[in-house]
């Protein structure tokens, strides 16, 4: 076996830059949208109307039953064409970016939901009926009492669904979009330094991800005293 | 006048019926102490008196307005209506001073210094005013259960409704809590009470209202009930009540 050449990494540094930003962009997105509408999702769950939260389910289960990749494909193949219908816009490499913004973020946030569900019901009744007994409404009980206390013991929960999207959106190789990952092949096929290039985007994801594992983990023994 | 009427009321959880019927009131300034074993539906009552619990049959009356009429604001009447619970229900994620102003603040309308002044005056009412900056896990059982009557009387509040404010405080803290209940009865406030202090009962009770298996079955003055209750099931529960 030929001896490994790491050479063109630092040559390939700049692209493998872009491509960190593009996944980055994509996490924070997915993360941040995911958040908000998994909210209105769980609440809508949760909440007492019938048609509202068999809706809300039927969302999260078919999300949760489909492969991440697929998703992707799907609205890569369906949001430039709707774009296209409503709005005129010409498809671009900006489009792709786009889809896969839209797929990461609703398929994120059948996740979340479930996590948010997880983390409204953990918050103990008693605290709803004080808050419904001081005259606080529905959405006001929600803001100010609950969701603070959900999210709080959310947080551990809610970080580690972040790292496996981190690592889940190395999946957007497939409509060809040049994140972290999709750069490195690139940079890799190029140079015919593939294992190297493969190699080192390992190494980055493994020391990312197992640094912010051990936050979690250290916040969690926080939370758990 | 009525503060609080019941009228006929009956409860059902699925096919368990836990209120069988039950009729009474309290008039202004009046204040009635709620026992009886447990199980016998008194929680369920009082809950029900300010909407957290839905009843099937009947009518529950606060302050003039029905609480079951579709045009009657719920919220509106709960922020009237102070309520102080077993468990306390502080907002844990909340400073003591942020419990006492954000229903004042977010439900009332009132100014932040308007809040704050109202929230540490009652505050130091309660004898914690330096408890004001902490968190309510800071606290011990008693001080968060009086900090719970701070938060309530903060709302100015029409009538005051407890339920069981001090089944869950340790023996030694029950007193510091039962004491600013005396001293907001003896000041005129209208209360309803769950509660299985005979000795607050006899201080500062206008009537006695006894529950057994969801029916009221006694409802008589604080002198005709601790001297000769009529109900045999009421005789018995003082007997065991009192003995200690």
């Amino acid at each position: 076996m030929e001896e490994f050449d790491w050479t063109s990494i630092p040559g390939a540094l700049p692209i493998l830059a872009d491509g960190m930003l593009i996944t980055l962009e994509i996490t924070a997105t997915a993360i941040l949208i995911g958040i908000l509408w998994g909210t209105v999702l769980a609440l809508a769950r949760l909440s007492g109307n019938r048609p509202l939260a068999w809706l809300a389910a039927a969302y999260v289960n078919l999300f949760r039953a489909v492969p991440l990749v697929m998703v992707i494909l799907w609205f890569y193949l369906i949001v430039p064409t709707l774009l296209q219908r409503w709005f005129g816009v010409s498809q671009s490499s900006d489009i792709r970016m786009i889809s896969a913004l839209v797929a990461f973020a609703l398929f994120e946030s059948a996740y979340y939901a479930e996590i948010i569900r997880a983390g409204v019901q953990s918050v103990p009744k008693g605290q709803v009926d004080a808050a419904f007994a001081l005259g606080m409404p529905y959405h006001l009980t929600m803001r100010l009492v609950v969701l603070p206390q959900a999210f709080r013991n959310m947080v551990p929960l809610l970080l580690t669904q972040a790292i496996i999207l981190f690592q889940d959106t190395s999946l957007v190789y497939v409509i060809g979009l040049a994140d972290f990952f999709g750069a490195a092949y690139k940079v890799g096929d190029r140079d015919g330094r593939l294992v190297e290039l493969l190699l080192f985007a390992g190494a980055v994801y493994f020391i990312l991800c197992f640094g912010a594992s051990l936050l979690v983990w250290q916040l969690q023994k926080k939370y758990s005293t | 006048m009525s503060m609080i009427q019941i009228e006929n009321v009956s409860k059902w959880y699925g096919d368990f019926q836990v209120l069988t019927d039950c009729s009474t009131h309290v008039t202004e300034g009046e204040v009635v102490v709620v026992c009886g074993p447990s199980g016998s539906g008194k929680s369920t009552l009082i809950r029900c008196v300010n909407g957290l619990e839905a009843i099937q049959q009947g009518r529950i009356v606060v302050n003039g307005t029905a609480l079951a009429d579709p045009t009657t604001n719920l919220s509106k009447l709960r922020a009237h209506v102070g309520m102080v619970f077993q468990n306390f229900e502080l907002f844990p994620h909340m400073s003591v001073t942020d419990n006492l102003t954000i229903a004042q603040i977010k439900v009332l309308g009132r100014s932040t210094a308007e809040a704050l002044a109202r929230g540490l005056a009652m505050l130091d009412r309660v004898g914690l005013k330096a408890q004001a900056s902490k968190f309510p896990g800071a606290l011990s059982g008693g001080q968060q259960q009086r900090v719970a009557i701070a938060r309530a009387l903060a709302m100015d509040p029409i009538c005051m409704l407890f339920d069981e404010p001090t089944s869950a405080l340790d023996p030694e803290m029950v007193n510091e809590v039962l004491d600013v209940m005396v001293e907001l009865a003896t000041e005129g406030m209208t209360m309803m009470c769950v509660t299985h202090e005979m000795g607050f009962a006899r201080k500062v009770a206008d009537r006695v209202i006894f529950m057994d298996h969801g029916r009221i079955v006694e409802d008589a003055s604080k002198d005709d009930f601790f001297g000769t209750p009529r109900a045999e099931r009421a005789q018995l529960f003082l007997s065991k009540i009192l003995q200690h």
